[in-house]
């Protein structure tokens, strides 16, 4: 994986994980790799991985169970709450792209509108 | 673990290598080494594995002054290849073994296999890339508590040093520290916690790389620059 230059590492790999659930690569209950298997996957520092998981577990996507491993939190609110922080994330970045390239309130949305006829 | 090193100096004839170098190394950490050429890693590194005597000041691990009492704790990996080349990689497991206790003849062989490579190779035949693997898994291989790695990707391809980066994420103990210098400030970044920076056998900073990120808004390369692009 590339990692950006701005932006903690961990903070990177958790987004990445997310995009995973959403995209249903990785399912809810799914038991997640070691966090040293973590480390070795994404080739980072094995304490940024035990940062990632505790992190996840924070924010209610994953929980441990002691001595078994770390699942991929089951509850669909969590789920749903990652989907909505994933769109406006990305609609936020796209929309602040687009005005530092000039364009106006009115010019974004015509845009966005006829991709969105275009299907 | 704990691994100290208190006003550590070398002096040589008509310059410092290393000036009153002041860090305490904790478990479980992977540290970057990194400075410009003649800053003091490679000298650093050596006096902390015992192999080069320090002119002031002295290193300890677990309260222990660093020699041959340590010597079993801490492994050295130079960046020069230190095979015979008439060696197989049999041999030089065997020669491994025989110097050292902690050497784990199983998780070397194991690592052999993965690399798709056989005991019965010499060392003369391996590829620089093949020769950086079989290095690292000799050193990993070794349970040692402090692993010190003098530029392990030099001149090697991406995908020996992608292997390489993997190994030591995999081997890195939980209980001791790995030391690694590089001039690959880049590409070590995401697998190291700690930088270390040195100018002029000084040391210069101590960074988590996670907080520049996340406080200074700034890579480790960034970092490198802002300290050193005066001197280039």
């Amino acid at each position: 994986m590339e990692f950006q230059n701005n932006k903690p590492i961990y903070l990177q790999v958790i987004d990445d994980i997310k995009s995973k659930i959403l995209s249903g690569e990785i399912r809810p209950g799914d038991k997640l790799p070691s966090s040293r298997e973590l480390a070795e996957l994404y080739e980072v520092n094995p304490n940024t991985a035990s940062r990632i998981y505790s992190e996840m577990e924070r924010e209610g996507i994953a929980y441990t169970r002691r001595g078994i491993g770390t699942f991929v939190s089951e509850s669909a609110e969590q789920f749903d709450s990652i989907r909505e922080e994933t769109v406006i994330e990305e609609t936020r970045s796209y929309v602040r792209k687009l005005k530092a390239l000039g364009l106006s309130d009115k010019e974004i949305l015509g845009l966005v509108e006829a991709f969105l006829k275009e299907g | 673990m704990e691994l100290v090193c208190r006003n550590l100096t070398k002096r040589y004839l008509t310059k410092t290598a290393v000036d009153n170098f002041n860090l305490t190394f904790n478990d479980g950490h992977i540290y970057a080494l990194l400075g410009p050429n003649g800053s003091g890693k490679s000298t650093l590194m050596k006096m902390i594995a015992g192999l080069t005597n320090p002119t002031g000041g002295y290193v300890e691990l677990n309260g222990e002054k660093v020699g041959w009492k340590t010597k079993a704790d801490i492994v050295y990996t130079p960046t020069e290849p230190f095979f015979f080349g008439y060696m197989t990689i049999g041999d030089v497991a065997d020669y491994y073994g025989d110097f050292f206790k902690d050497f784990d003849r199983r998780v070397f062989t194991e690592l052999l296999r993965e690399m798709e490579l056989g005991e019965s190779m010499k060392t003369r035949k391996l590829s620089s890339g093949m020769l950086a693997k079989v290095k690292i898994a000799v050193t990993m291989a070794r349970r040692a508590k402090v692993i010190l790695l003098d530029e392990p990707f030099n001149g090697i391809d991406l995908i020996a040093r992608d292997y390489i980066s993997k190994l030591l994420i995999r081997y890195a103990p939980e209980d001791g520290v790995v030391v690694i210098s590089s001039h690959m400030v880049e590409e070590i970044e995401k697998m190291i916690d700690v930088a270390v920076f040195m100018k002029q056998g000084r040391l210069e900073l101590v960074s988590d790389v996670e907080k520049l990120r996340a406080e200074e808004n700034i890579s480790l390369a960034d970092k490198y620059r802002q300290l050193y692009s005066k001197e280039a």
